[in-house]
């Protein structure tokens, strides 16, 4: 079995984004970057079934700017066992990331296409399900379990009622939950091993995707902010301001 | 052209985001049309039928229909989506799971999660967990739109008397089989739309200590939330926990106890009416989105705190 990992670089989680002044858009400039977390995870697993020897290969992919190839060598250096970066420049939206991924698995043929639920930056959580739409192949989105079975995967989904189980045949497209599982870090022998590892160069232009946006972002804009709060002294005063001034007890 | 509107239900009556997601739908266009797809939902539509706001409800029946697989409701939807210029359900696991694979099929790029309909193409939506909002223009011709469900009030669920109108199921889509579903079932109101909520972080510093924070939500009839330390740590359930990977929750009350405000943490509460902090480190980011801050440690505030309850001759339910 050959396991396809899409990754994308995001501003990294810990890092307090701030807009831009003219509302083109948030800062990027001089900005912590890193791998999507849930993208983490879609690595963990696949590298995790390959250690388990039910799957043959972990492929990593990304497709952006000239830096996202970072996220790729990351996979590598946690692994995966070699890259592909589709370089493209400017905001992709994920009905774009998806058809450009559709000419990746057109080309590399695996049986599974893994990546995280949602990317943190646009919150989009689209390209996975839309991958599986183009292919015509089943998709298990929010996965915290998967159990690898011959041609069939069994999966845990995290939906708002609960836990939902589905089994799939492969091919199929698996987008990851943070819940999956604990992503390693890279160890500085592997890291160096991992400058070796393969990465393979495609021009966007090259695959022949209309990649054009189709939506306008007019306006990027700070959240309305709450208004400053008080202090109160003690539980009592606490309970009574409940209760008299704001009334929601 | 009208707007069609994903109902999300159990089969026997409608989930309570169909109804929020109705409100959105109607401020895209007067003339909202539903569809449902189910076995054996006839009774989910005849209420949805009742919605003042919808004007037509669309009913799609089929064995393969009965756990609503995405691979097996898309197709129908986007054959159906020919009479539509706007195609709009609820951003919670239902509608993300389902939308994309629609709007991937029409060609259309989704504009996902709006909190705010500006006008038939324009929209606003929280981008980077809520710390941006981004105004979003969207000009494909058909426009696929999920909407976060707090964001707009439920709309009526009687007086109206839409036609309910059969439509053919498409194929069953045979590489995906449902298995189960375990539903997390509780006497306390739901996380998601529960009024009051009482949320316990790493402060609570183990699982048993949350009975001070159970404690209090019986009390208030509140539901549970934790954030994702508290979870991580293994003080609770995945379930409860509120934020960017978890729930978002826009009750009249939050409740933040021993929960210092992590980005991801603020992104799932900080539009609550009104936000309750309680911690012993004073700098905690959680005190700058709270109205009423109380620094002070948790283990005995908590029990003060159920003290002044009962001292309460009323408490709202």
């Amino acid at each position: 079995m050959k396991i396809l990992v899409a990754v994308k670089r995001v501003i990294d989680y810990n890092v307090q984004i701030r807009v831009k002044e003219d509302g083109t858009g948030v800062v990027t400039d001089n900005v912590k970057m890193s791998t999507n977390p849930p993208d983490d995870n879609a690595i963990e697993e696949a590298v995790k079934i390959k250690e388990a020897g039910k799957a043959t290969e972990v492929v990593a992919v990304t497709v952006g700017e000239e830096k996202a190839q970072e996220t790729v060598r990351k996979a590598l250096a946690v692994g995966a066992d070699r890259g592909i970066h589709v370089k493209v420049d400017g905001i992709l939206e994920p009905l774009a990331v998806s058809k450009i991924l559709q000419k990746i698995v057109d080309k590399e043929k695996p049986d599974l296409v893994f990546m995280g639920k949602q990317a943190i930056d646009d919150d989009c959580n689209q390209t996975g399900q839309m991958l599986s739409a183009l292919l015509n192949w089943p998709q298990a989105t929010f996965a915290s379990k998967i159990d690898v079975k011959d041609n069939k995967l069994e999966v845990t989904r995290e939906i708002d009622e609960g836990l939902e189980t589905i089994e799939i045949n492969v091919p199929a497209i698996v987008t990851c939950d943070l819940r999956l599982n604990e992503p390693r870090y890279a160890s500085l022998p592997n890291i160096m091993k991992a400058k070796k590892k393969p990465i393979e160069e495609i021009a966007a232009s090259d695959l022949g995707v209309d990649v054009s946006p189709r939506l306008e972002q007019l306006k990027v804009e700070e959240p309305p902010k709450r208004k400053a709060g008080i202090k109160v002294a003690n539980v009592a005063e606490l309970v009574q301001k409940l209760k008299n001034e704001a009334k929601v007890i | 052209m009208a707007v069609l509107l994903i109902a999300e239900h159990n089969n026997k009556e409608l989930r309570p985001f169909t109804l929020n997601a109705a409100t959105a739908a109607s401020q895209i266009d007067s003339d909202v049309h539903a569809v449902i797809i189910g076995q054996n939902s006839a009774d989910a539509a005849k209420q949805l039928s009742e919605l003042p706001v919808v004007k037509k409800v669309l009913s799609v029946e089929g064995a393969h229909y009965e756990n609503f697989t995405a691979e097996n409701f898309a197709p129908v939807i986007v054959k159906l989506a020919e009479n539509y210029s706007h195609i709009v359900c609820s951003a919670n696991t239902f509608g993300k799971n389902l939308m994309p694979r629609i709007a991937a099929h029409l060609d259309t790029s989704q504009v996902s999660d709006i909190i705010k309909v500006i006008s038939t193409d324009t929209f606003l939506r929280p981008i980077y967990a809520g710390n941006a909002f981004a105004t979003i223009k969207s000009n494909d011709a058909k426009k696929c739109v999920t909407i976060r469900p707090t964001s707009f009030d439920p709309c009526e669920s009687t007086g109206g008397s839409a036609p309910i109108e059969k439509v053919d199921a498409s194929e069953e889509f045979s590489n995906t089989k449902f298995i189960k579903r375990e539903e997390i079932k509780s006497d306390r109101p739901e996380l998601g739309t529960a009024r009051i909520v009482v949320s316990g972080g790493r402060g609570m510093q183990s699982g048993d200590n949350f009975k001070l924070i159970t404690e209090i939500a019986d009390k208030l009839g509140a539901a549970i939330g934790a954030s994702r330390a508290a979870v991580d740590a293994g003080y609770i359930s995945n379930d409860h926990q509120v934020g960017q990977t978890g729930k978002v929750v826009v009750p009249d009350l939050y409740i933040a106890v021993g929960i210092s405000g992590a980005i991801q943490h603020l992104a799932g509460m900080k539009e609550s009416k009104v936000i309750v902090a309680i911690n012993k480190d004073g700098e905690a980011p959680i005190f700058s989105v709270a109205d009423y801050g109380l620094e002070a440690d948790l283990f005995e505030a908590l029990p003060q705190f159920m003290e002044e309850l009962n001292k309460l001759n009323t408490i709202q339910k």
